[in-house]
């Protein structure tokens, strides 16, 4: 068997078992066997092989760091610089940003070999990877479902063992679903971990990138490394973040994980065997279980449809035509020109919003919309540190159901919405959540979900990391070329 | 009718940072087209705003100075509309929460007395760049130079009552800043600008009247006649009985009137909401102190100085501590021992003209402060006349000599020395015996000729006080006739 994890591969270039070129030559012939995934927007495999002999010249110097010749990619919602950066968006389509995104800095800094850019929904705004002005990424596990979205290509990718390891953005739940559907462990650091330079925006209150891969130990290490302090984005939280050995030590057994009930009844009966079987290897781990509720996270999906528009809203008004992006042909005058660049450049699902953003913003509707939605998400802010004063950390579903088929939810947005209605609580109180694979039903994995106070992104990371010790779901593979 | 004027200034200040609000980009005007817009500035996709602690500092500072509530807390908002020369489709602004809330300003109104205008708030935001309708001939270009450069919007009170007043205002807001070192003040490159809010209502009326409001005037002289020119219109429409549109209006110099802009289909709605890439600021105390602490003597303080401990009169007070750099001149050339007196009244007098004539600015004035406190010495120690000086000073505009240097060279020292003088009188006595019999006949202003005799003798150079003193002594008083 190949070689699929990063921790896998870092024990073997470090004992000179095999080396970033050949790693990464595995990785570009694997995207290229895969390609009916959809999953790469930009390939780029010169620049990949640069860095993977600048990688095995700097392990053979001794300057190794974890990353040093991992191949892995990115969301391409993360600007590198001299790359297509499209955010799956015509408006984007020819555009190359002049410079790295810090989170992608930070990976070259540390050697990683970066393969190239991931498909995603237009702007991050989608659930299942389908709002792709490039077409829709498939699942590995079963080809005629969607990965979850919208780090679509991000999860895809490591599924199909493309590569170890990918960054995605995170909104209302776009690496944790996505790492759901697709047997994956995914972490949405703390809001302002990391830093949102280079992160095209979606919503920026909402907004934070992280990692996707096969164990919370991998995550961990990736995490690391892209998270802390950066001076360019002014929401960034001041401080550095632990060593992924540090992140994965926090001891498990004692402490007490909170389960709203409410949450586990409201999921497909196909997943209630798996997470209480989750539940009860918590348990087994020396964990005590507390039952809780969480007032007004019912109220979430309606807060969140207002909030992440109404920011969105205002950050793609910047797509104008006049200086990048999408500029339609022979515009008459000025109305003309935005009209019709607009309108041409941006997909459906991207303009419903910006027309639900601009409306929830509006003299007159304001107060009803976007300052009682504020008002909402304070009241849940104040749930959680409510529950967070009895309980260490919360235990609940993902996803209400499993991988659903292409196509399935394509005409029924708010059907979509509703798929982050376990997600989204974390994004509008800022806190750290992590999703993991907690077993299979259908053939087609589960995701639990893991949620921490602020910042204690360690506490969550050695929970799954304890929990994937006992348990092989994380372990499991989908079958070349289909359904398991 | 009569009607009463109601008139509220907004006044942009450009903030002196060295880069710009939200970017490590410089605050400098480019010599290219878009040379100093940074990636922030673009709008790029993925760029973030820091804001610039700088500009919060000088925002306190100007809070300090009109004695205002300073912000514990501030926050910027987004401020959404379309334009080309604003790139990310919105305009960082305030407005819930402004980093200086209410204060005021004390001005010298054209009847010389002094009256506080409330100041409402003044906010931080960041300026749009600029169109360039002119530089191709079908098509309009855009330079983002100015982009990010850091506004200070102060907005006044409704307390302006004619054009006069609304000029005293801005006079004295332009020399505030300029003296708080917060902003350059240069009007015709934009560094202040000026929009108007004017409205009318029956003389006494509790009630506002509709106002107009008149943008981006960028002269004392031109918001003058703006104004003028708009209380005049809006009184022609209230008098015929019609109303006044609420709307914005340009001011046209070419044609001395206002206009109104484009109108737009429907109201502008701006969709204001706090910006998410911002956390609210947090102001301290210790910040409070250290803008306080940041002051220089403001104007007022140096109007009430200089009148009370410099025995100067309130008009010349007003006059010296109206612009920063007539204060600054003034004050250097007190430091290099200039009575108060003789600078204040040269620099109204021989020193605004000569400005007057050249059109330039006191800031490059050729000569220094120093050079005229060299002059005014040799006027107070009686080396030159009143006469003299003034040849001395179109002298030294021309060579920026010294006084010492031109006085030693051209020989125009006054003649003191009684000897030479005495003997000069007596030369003229003798040579005018006819008018010496009329003197003594009892017609004493036949001593206006002798001085004058005198003076074309000696060239200019004597000295008039002992010159009289001198023809006394040698004439005696003027007969009983």
């Amino acid at each position: 068997m190949s070689l699929d994890t990063l921790s896998a591969m870092r024990r073997a270039l470090e004992a000179g078992e095999t080396t970033a070129v050949a790693l990464t030559e595995q990785a570009l012939a694997a995207a290229e066997a895969n390609g009916d995934l959809n999953a790469f927007l930009h390939l780029d495999p010169t620049q990949a092989r640069a860095a993977a002999e600048a990688a095995d010249a700097r392990r053979q110097a001794g300057e190794g760091t974890a990353l040093t010749g991992i191949p892995l990619a990115v969301k391409d919602i993360f600007c590198s610089e001299g790359d297509p950066t499209t955010a799956a968006s015509k408006m984007l389509a020819n555009w190359r940003a002049p410079y790295d995104a810090t989170a992608v800095a930070r990976l070259k800094d540390a050697g990683a070999v970066l393969l190239g850019k991931l498909n995603l929904d237009e702007f991050a705004m989608g659930a299942s990877g389908e709002n792709s002005a490039f077409g829709p990424t498939l699942n590995p596990w079963d080809r005629t479902r969607v990965p979850g979205g919208s780090s679509s290509g991000s999860a895809a990718a490591v599924a199909a063992g493309i590569v170890p390891t990918t960054l995605g953005t995170d909104t209302g739940g776009s690496i944790r679903q996505p790492a759901a559907f697709c047997g994956l462990t995914g972490l949405k650091p703390t809001y302002g971990r990391v830093s949102r330079w280079g992160m095209i925006a979606f919503a920026s209150s909402l907004d934070q990138g992280g990692a996707l891969a096969w164990s919370a130990e991998d995550v961990a290490e990736v995490f690391s490394v892209i998270g802390g302090h950066d001076p360019r984005d002014a929401t960034s939280a001041p401080g550095t973040v632990a060593p992924a050995s540090t992140l994965l030590r926090a001891p498990v057994a004692g402490l007490t994980l909170g389960v709203p009930e409410a949450f586990f009844e409201a999921v497909d009966s196909a997943l209630q065997g798996p997470l209480a079987e989750a539940r009860a290897q918590f348990e087994a781990l020396g964990v005590r279980l507390k039952a809780i509720e969480l007032p007004f996270a019912g109220d979430a999906v309606p807060a969140y449809y207002v909030l992440a528009p109404a920011e969105a809203s205002t950050n793609l008004s910047r797509y104008d035509g006049v200086r990048f992006g999408h500029r339609c042909e022979n515009p008459v005058d000025l109305d003309d020109l935005y009209r019709r660049s607009r309108g041409e450049g941006f997909g459906p699902e991207v303009k419903r919003r910006i027309l639900t953003g601009t409306y929830a913003l509006s003299v007159g509707y304001y107060d009803a919309y976007y300052r009682q939605a504020q008002r909402v998400r304070r009241r849940i802010l104040e749930s959680f540190t409510e529950a967070f004063e009895s309980v260490d950390a919360l235990f609940l579903p993902t996803t209400p159901t499993t991988a659903f088929k292409l196509g399935e939810k394509r005409n029924d947005p708010i059907a979509l919405y509703e798929e982050d209605r376990f997600t989204i609580p974390a994004n509008l109180a800022g806190l750290p959540a992590l999703s993991l694979p907690v077993g299979f039903s259908n053939g087609l994995p589960v995701g639990g979900q893991l949620l921490a106070p602020h910042f204690e992104e360690g506490r969550i990371l050695s929970l799954a990391h304890a929990f994937q010790q006992v348990t092989d779901h994380h372990r499991q593979r989908p079958t070349a070329g289909g359904v398991a | 009718m009569n009607w009463d004027v109601v008139i509220g200034l907004e006044v942009h200040a450009q903030l002196q940072t060295a880069s710009k609000l939200f970017s490590s980009a410089p605050n400098a005007a480019g010599a290219t087209p878009n040379e100093t817009a940074s990636a922030v500035e673009l709008g790029l996709p993925g760029t973030l705003p820091v804001p610039n602690g700088e500009a919060i500092r000088l925002a306190l500072r100007f809070g300090a100075a009109i004695d205002a509530r300073l912000a514990t807390e501030t926050i910027f908002a987004r401020k959404n509309y379309f334009y080309p020369d604003l790139p990310k489709g919105y305009q960082i602004s305030q407005l819930d929460a402004p980093i200086v809330g209410r204060g005021q300003l004390s001005v010298v109104m054209p009847d010389g007395a002094t009256k506080a205008i409330g100041i409402t708030r003044a906010h931080l935001e960041e300026d749009a760049g600029k169109s360039v309708h002119d530089a191709y001939s079908d098509r309009t270009a855009i330079d983002l130079n100015r982009a990010g450069t850091p506004l200070l919007e102060i907005v006044s009170e409704p307390e302006l009552h004619s054009a006069q007043e609304a000029v005293a205002y801005l006079r004295e807001l332009h020399n505030l800043v300029r003296t708080l070192e917060i902003c350059d003040g240069n009007m015709n490159e934009g560094s202040l600008r000026c929009d108007a809010n004017v409205s009318l209502k029956p003389a006494g009326s509790a009630t506002l009247g509709t106002r107009t409001e008149i943008k981006n005037l960028n002269s004392f002289r031109f918001l003058e006649r703006a104004i003028t020119y708009e209380i005049e219109r809006q009184q022609l429409v209230l008098e015929g009985g019609g109303t006044v549109v609420q709307e914005t209006r340009l001011y046209d110099p070419d044609r001395d009137e206002t206009r109104p802009m484009r109108s737009k289909e429907e109201a502008e709605d701006y969709r204001y909401f706090p910006d998410p890439d911002l956390l609210p600021i947090l102001l301290t105390a210790e910040d409070h102190a250290a803008a306080r602490a940041s002051l220089p003597e403001l104007p007022a303080a140096k109007r009430a100085r200089y009148e009370q401990d410099l025995g100067l009169t309130a008009s010349e007070a007003r006059f010296l501590a109206s612009e920063r750099s007539t204060a600054a001149y003034f004050e250097a050339a007190l430091a290099a021992g200039a009575a108060p007196k003789g600078a204040a009244n040269w620099l109204s007098g021989e020193i605004a003209a000569q400005l007057n004539r050249s059109g330039e600015a006191l800031d490059a004035f050729p000569i220094t402060p120093a050079q005229l406190a060299g002059l005014l010495a040799r006027i107070d120690d009686g080396t030159l006349s009143s006469k003299l000086a003034k040849t001395v000073f179109e002298r030294m505009l021309e060579t920026r000599e010294d006084a010492d240097v031109i006085i030693e060279r051209e020989g125009l020292k006054q003649v003191s020395d009684s000897g030479a003088l005495e003997a000069l009188v007596a030369e003229v006595i003798e040579a005018n015996p006819g008018q010496v019999e009329q003197y003594r006949a009892g017609k004493g202003k036949v001593l206006g000729f002798f001085v004058g005799q005198l003076m074309k003798a000696s060239g200019g150079k004597a000295n008039p006080q002992q010159l009289n003193a001198l023809l006394k002594a040698a004439l005696g008083e003027p007969g009983e006739g």
